[in-house]
């Protein structure tokens, strides 16, 4: 059982993006796929124990070693870069995108009140968001999307790891209330 | 009055748009989202659109329809509801929507502050991987050096394939549907694969005109949106396609 796990290890650390199970499957087809989870487990928590560098993190729907948060300062000085920050134009617009997709420029303008080209082109350039298709209206719109790219970059196992919106969850609960009261009254 | 308007100039924050002003307004008055004072708000919002046409910022356009909207909500708000209304006509509040296009846009912009609260990639935690800035320089020196190809040499290069079909091939007819959106993707895929391609590695032994002609439009639509770039090693050489990013 400890040979899996050596294995596994290897597999993560030798993929230049975050290792799917099935690609694990696939190179060790022997096993039961309940064991690969659970030695992936074990990994995760025995990285956790020694408190080194690295930690095993399941991201974007796959495995992947990084750096440990708190050691960025020095792993930034090695790199000499500074990271590329999205604006906050972009950043909103990525948030609307990742909440909303499939969705179209227009849609994300009402939302942000304002004109959207410029940090939508950004968002594509950095390839945080994708042209998904183009929606079956008069114009033919593009629809876009969020990338892998994105949840890799934004630490998400997958899009429902993203927190729900705060106030339109209260929104939408104020509305029942209303519509319980209305029934209520009639 | 006179106070609140000398604390606009001080404190002149960039807004993200008439949204973000609004909220700014709601929030700095500390007034209940649900119930605004459209009166007040309207006021200091006119205000602030004074102070940033005298510093001679650009005013989006934007912002002097949210300026309506609320000139017209407040006029709405001012005249008395007519009896005759039915009694839902009259419940109707002229301010729900923008309250609706407030919350809605909040919700976003907190949103958008959580994801940049998260662990980033190449911030916060990093990956093994990415060889070191240096190390890439020297890499590419090595290779020939790249033009950006323009427009022309892409039709060019595109009426070279097209003379290569077969005339024949004109009366075949195809009832396999194909889009655009489906060719973009196809390069996209092919490239992230490839990490780069030649217009002809792109057809391979296409011979299909439709099929040249769309993957001719994507690659135009392509580097329009900036996703991938065209280069060629030398005037009338073999154009090569990259992705724009690598990812």
């Amino acid at each position: 059982m400890e040979n899996y796990k050596a294995i596994i290890e290897a597999l993560i650390l030798t993929s230049e993006t975050p290792l799917t199970l099935e690609k694990i499957y696939a190179v060790l087809n022997d096993i039961e796929k309940s064991e690969v989870k659970n030695t992936l487990q074990q990994l995760i928590a025995e990285y956790e124990e020694r408190q080194s560098g690295i930690y095993l993190v399941e991201v974007a729907g796959g495995f992947q070693f990084r750096t440990r948060p708190e050691l960025s300062p020095w792993v930034k000085k090695l790199k000499g870069t500074k990271p590329a920050s999205l604006s906050p134009a972009a950043l909103e617009t990525l948030a609307i995108v990742a909440y909303r997709q499939p969705i179209v420029k227009a849609e994300i303008e009402d939302i942000r009140g304002v004109d959207v080209s410029a940090p939508l082109k950004g968002l594509l350039e950095k390839k945080l968001v994708r042209i998904v298709g183009r929606k079956d209206v008069p114009g033919k719109p593009i629809i876009y999307g969020t990338t892998k790219k994105f949840l890799e970059v934004f630490n998400l196992r997958d899009l429902s790891e993203l927190p729900t919106l705060r106030e339109l969850k209260e929104l939408n609960e104020q509305k029942e209330v209303e519509a319980i009261e209305e029934i209520s009254d009639s | 009055m006179a106070d609140e308007t000398t604390g606009y100039a001080i404190k002149l924050d960039i807004f993200e748009g008439p949204l973000d002003l609004l909220l700014y307004l709601i929030k700095k008055n500390e007034i209940d989202i649900y119930n605004i004072p459209v009166a007040l708000v309207t006021e200091q919002y006119l205000e602030y659109l004074k102070i940033i046409k005298s510093l001679n910022l650009d005013l989006a356009g934007e912002y002097l329809v949210m300026a309506s909207t609320l000139i017209h909500i407040k006029s709405k708000m001012l005249l008395p509801a007519p009896d005759e209304l039915s009694e839902e006509e009259k419940e109707e509040d002229p301010r729900s929507e923008l309250v609706r296009q407030l919350l809605e846009y909040q919700a976003f912009k907190e949103a958008a502050t959580a994801l940049q609260g998260r662990q980033l990639l190449e911030r916060d935690v990093f990956t093994r991987s990415a060889p070191l800035d240096d190390d890439i320089e020297k890499a590419t020196e090595d290779e020939d050096e790249l033009i950006e190809v323009n427009v022309f040499e892409l039709i060019d290069a595109f009426h070279r394939l097209v003379s290569r079909i077969d005339k024949k091939e004109y009366l075949k007819i195809d009832l396999e549907k194909m889009s655009l959106t489906d060719i973009i993707n196809d390069v996209m895929e092919r490239l992230n694969c490839e990490k780069n391609l030649t217009f002809e590695e792109l057809l391979g032994e296409e011979t299909d005109r439709r099929r040249i002609v769309y993957t001719f439009l994507a690659i135009l639509e392509l580097i329009k949106l900036k996703m991938i770039k065209a280069y060629q090693t030398s005037a009338f050489g073999v154009i090569r396609i990259f992705p724009a990013v690598e990812s």
